[in-house]
C-alpha cells in the first residue's frame, strides 16, 4: 500500500469522528437556530412595528458586512474582557447562528414579498387571519422558492465550519491540523479533509435536489398570479 | 339583506368612492357597471373588508359595522364580515399548492375548523355543483382558467357566504372559457345564490343579474333593473357607456373570428 494511501486511511477515523461530534452538530444547530433568526427578523422587517425595523436593520448590517473569522474571534476572545467568557463550542455556535440569521433573513424576506399578492386576499377572503394566511398559503408557497437559496447558504455553512477550528473547536479541519503537526504531511491530510466536506456537501447538494423535486410537485405559481 | 350606506375610500388624496349608498336584497344579483377607475372594483372590496371603507357603515344581515376616517377597524369584526361573504377573483387566486379539492376545503379546515371527512364532503358537493368533480385531485396549474375559476366558486361558495361578490370573474378568459363560467355562475343566481358581480362583461351582467348599478368617478350615475339600465338608460352616461361596451364586444368578437381564421 503506498504512503499516502496508508496515512489516509489511519487518519480517516479521526477525522470522520471529529466531524461526527463536532461539524455536524455545529453545522445542523446553527442553521436551524439561524433560519429561526432569519424567519423573525425577516417578519419583523416586513410586518414588524418601526421601533423594532431599525435595530433589526442594523443587524444585518453588522453581520452581513463584517468577516464571519473576525465574528468568531470577538466573541470567543474579543467579549471575555467585557466579562463575557464563552466556551469554543457555544461561542462558534453563536457566531454561525447569527451569521447565518442575518443571511437567510435577506432571503426569506425576498421569498415571502415574492407570492402575489392575490394569495393574501384569496386566504382573507376566506376568513383566515394573517397568521393563518401566513402558515397555510404564504410560507408553504415562499419556502418552495427558498430551496435554492437556503441550500447555497447550508453548503456554505458546512464549508464554514472549518473557521471554527481557528477558536480551538476540534473540528474536522482542525482534527486534520493536528495529524499534520505530528506527521508533516500538510498535502495529504489537507487533500482528505477538503475531500470529505465535499462530500458532506454533495449530500447535501443531492438532498436540496430531492427536496425541490418534491416541492415543485405542484407545477409552481399560476401563471395567472404573476 | 346587505346594505351599504354612505361609503366613502379614499386612498391618500384620491376619493375613489364618493359616499355610495346601495341596498341588495337577499338572493338578487347585482352588477356593478362601470368605466375602469369609476370605483366598482373598489366597491365590491370594501364589501369584504379587503379594503376598509374610510367612512360609511356596512350592513351583511345582522352584523353592522361603521366606519370613521382614523379610527382602525378591530380585526375581530373584519372577520366577522368576511366570513359572511365569499370572493371570486379575475385571476382566480387559487391556491397552488394544493388541489383542487383542498382549496375547496381549506376554508372549511382552517377557518371554521370543520372535521376533515365532513370538509371533503362538502367539497366533493361543492365540485360537483360547478362540474369540477373529475378534478377533484388536480394541481390547479394543471387546470384551465374556466376550470380554475370554477374551483375558485367552489372555494368562495364552501363556508356558506350569504353573498358571493365576484371581481370581474370572466375578464382574464377566452370567450370560450368564459362561457362555462357564466353557466355556472347562472345556475347560482337561479338557485337563488345572492351576488354582486363588479363587470364588463355584458353577456354576464345581462344574462345573470336583475339589478345593475352603473357606477362612474366614485359615484352611482343611475341604478335599476337590468332591463331598464341595458336597454333604456335615463342618464346620457349610461347610454354612452353600455354603447362603447356593445361597440367593443361586437369588434372583439369580428376581432376573434379574423385571428381564427388567419391562424387556420
Amino acid at each position: 500500500m503506498p504512503h499516502w494511501l496508508q496515512l489516509m486511511l489511519e487518519s480517516l477515523p479521526t477525522l470522520l469522528w471529529a466531524a461526527l461530534i463536532f461539524t455536524v452538530p455545529l453545522t445542523l444547530l446553527s442553521f436551524a437556530l439561524g433560519l429561526i433568526a432569519g424567519l423573525v427578523t425577516a417578519l419583523i422587517r416586513l410586518f414588524g412595528p418601526k421601533p423594532l425595523v431599525a435595530p433589526v436593520r442594523f443587524y444585518v448590517w453588522i453581520f452581513r458586512g463584517t468577516p464571519l473569522l473576525v465574528q468568531l474571534f470577538l466573541i470567543f476572545y474579543g467579549l471575555p474582557s467585557v466579562g463575557i467568557l464563552l466556551d469554543a463550542f457555544p461561542a462558534a455556535l453563536i457566531g454561525f447562528t447569527l451569521n447565518i440569521g442575518a443571511y437567510s433573513s435577506e432571503i426569506i424576506r425576498a421569498v415571502i414579498g415574492s407570492v402575489p399578492k392575490g394569495q393574501w386576499e384569496a386566504s382573507y377572503s376566506i376568513g383566515m387571519t394573517w397568521s393563518q394566511a401566513m402558515r397555510r398559503t404564504i410560507l408553504p408557497q415562499a419556502g418552495r422558492v427558498a430551496v435554492p437559496p437556503l441550500s447555497n447558504t447550508f453548503i456554505s455553512l458546512v464549508k464554514d465550519t472549518s473557521l471554527a477550528a481557528a477558536i480551538t473547536v476540534p473540528e474536522m479541519f482542525q482534527a486534520a491540523q493536528r495529524i499534520v503537526a505530528t506527521t508533516y504531511e500538510p498535502l495529504i491530510l489537507y487533500v482528505e479533509a477538503a475531500a470529505l466536506y465535499l462530500a458532506l456537501s454533495s449530500v447535501l447538494s443531492a438532498l436540496q435536489a430531492r427536496l425541490e423535486v418534491r416541492l415543485n410537485r405542484y407545477g409552481g405559481f399560476l401563471e395567472a398570479n404573476a | 339583506m346587505i346594505g351599504l350606506t354612505n361609503i366613502e375610500k379614499r386612498f391618500g388624496d384620491n376619493l375613489v368612492l364618493k359616499g355610495v349608498t346601495v341596498s341588495l336584497d337577499e338572493g338578487s344579483v347585482t352588477a356593478l357597471v362601470g368605466p375602469s377607475g369609476g370605483g366598482k372594483s373598489t366597491l365590491l372590496r370594501c364589501i369584504n373588508l379587503l379594503e376598509i371603507p374610510t367612512s360609511g357603515s356596512l350592513r351583511i344581515g345582522d352584523e353592522t359595522l361603521a366606519f370613521h376616517p382614523g379610527v382602525k377597524v378591530p380585526a375581530k369584526d373584519i372577520q366577522r364580515i368576511r366570513l359572511q361573504t365569499g370572493m371570486v377573483f379575475q385571476n382566480f387566486q387559487l391556491f397552488p399548492h394544493r388541489t383542487a379539492i383542498e382549496n375547496v376545503m381549506e376554508g372549511l379546515v382552517t377557518v371554521l375548523k370543520w372535521p376533515e371527512p365532513r370538509a371533503r364532503e362538502r367539497a366533493l358537493a361543492l365540485l360537483e355543483k360547478v362540474g369540477m368533480v373529475h378534478k377533484a385531485d388536480a394541481w390547479p396549474a394543471t387546470l384551465s382558467g374556466g376550470q380554475q375559476q370554477r374551483v375558485a366558486i367552489a372555494r368562495a361558495l364552501a363556508p356558506s357566504p350569504r353573498v358571493l361578490l365576484c371581481d370581474e370573474p370572466t375578464s382574464a378568459l377566452d370567450p370560450e372559457l368564459a362561457q362555462e363560467v357564466v353557466d355556472v355562475l347562472g345556475q347560482l343566481a337561479r338557485e337563488g345564490t345572492t351576488m354582486v358581480m363588479a363587470t364588463h362583461d355584458l353577456r354576464l351582467a345581462s344574462k345573470i343579474a336583475q339589478e345593475v348599478v352603473f357606477l362612474d368617478a366614485g359615484s352611482i350615475v343611475e341604478k335599476g333593473p337590468a332591463s331598464v339600465v341595458f336597454d333604456n338608460p335615463e342618464r346620457e352616461r349610461t347610454k354612452r357607456f353600455i354603447a362603447s361596451l356593445r361597440q367593443e364586444e361586437a369588434q372583439k368578437e369580428s376581432g376573434g373570428e379574423g385571428s381564427g381564421a388567419i391562424s387556420s
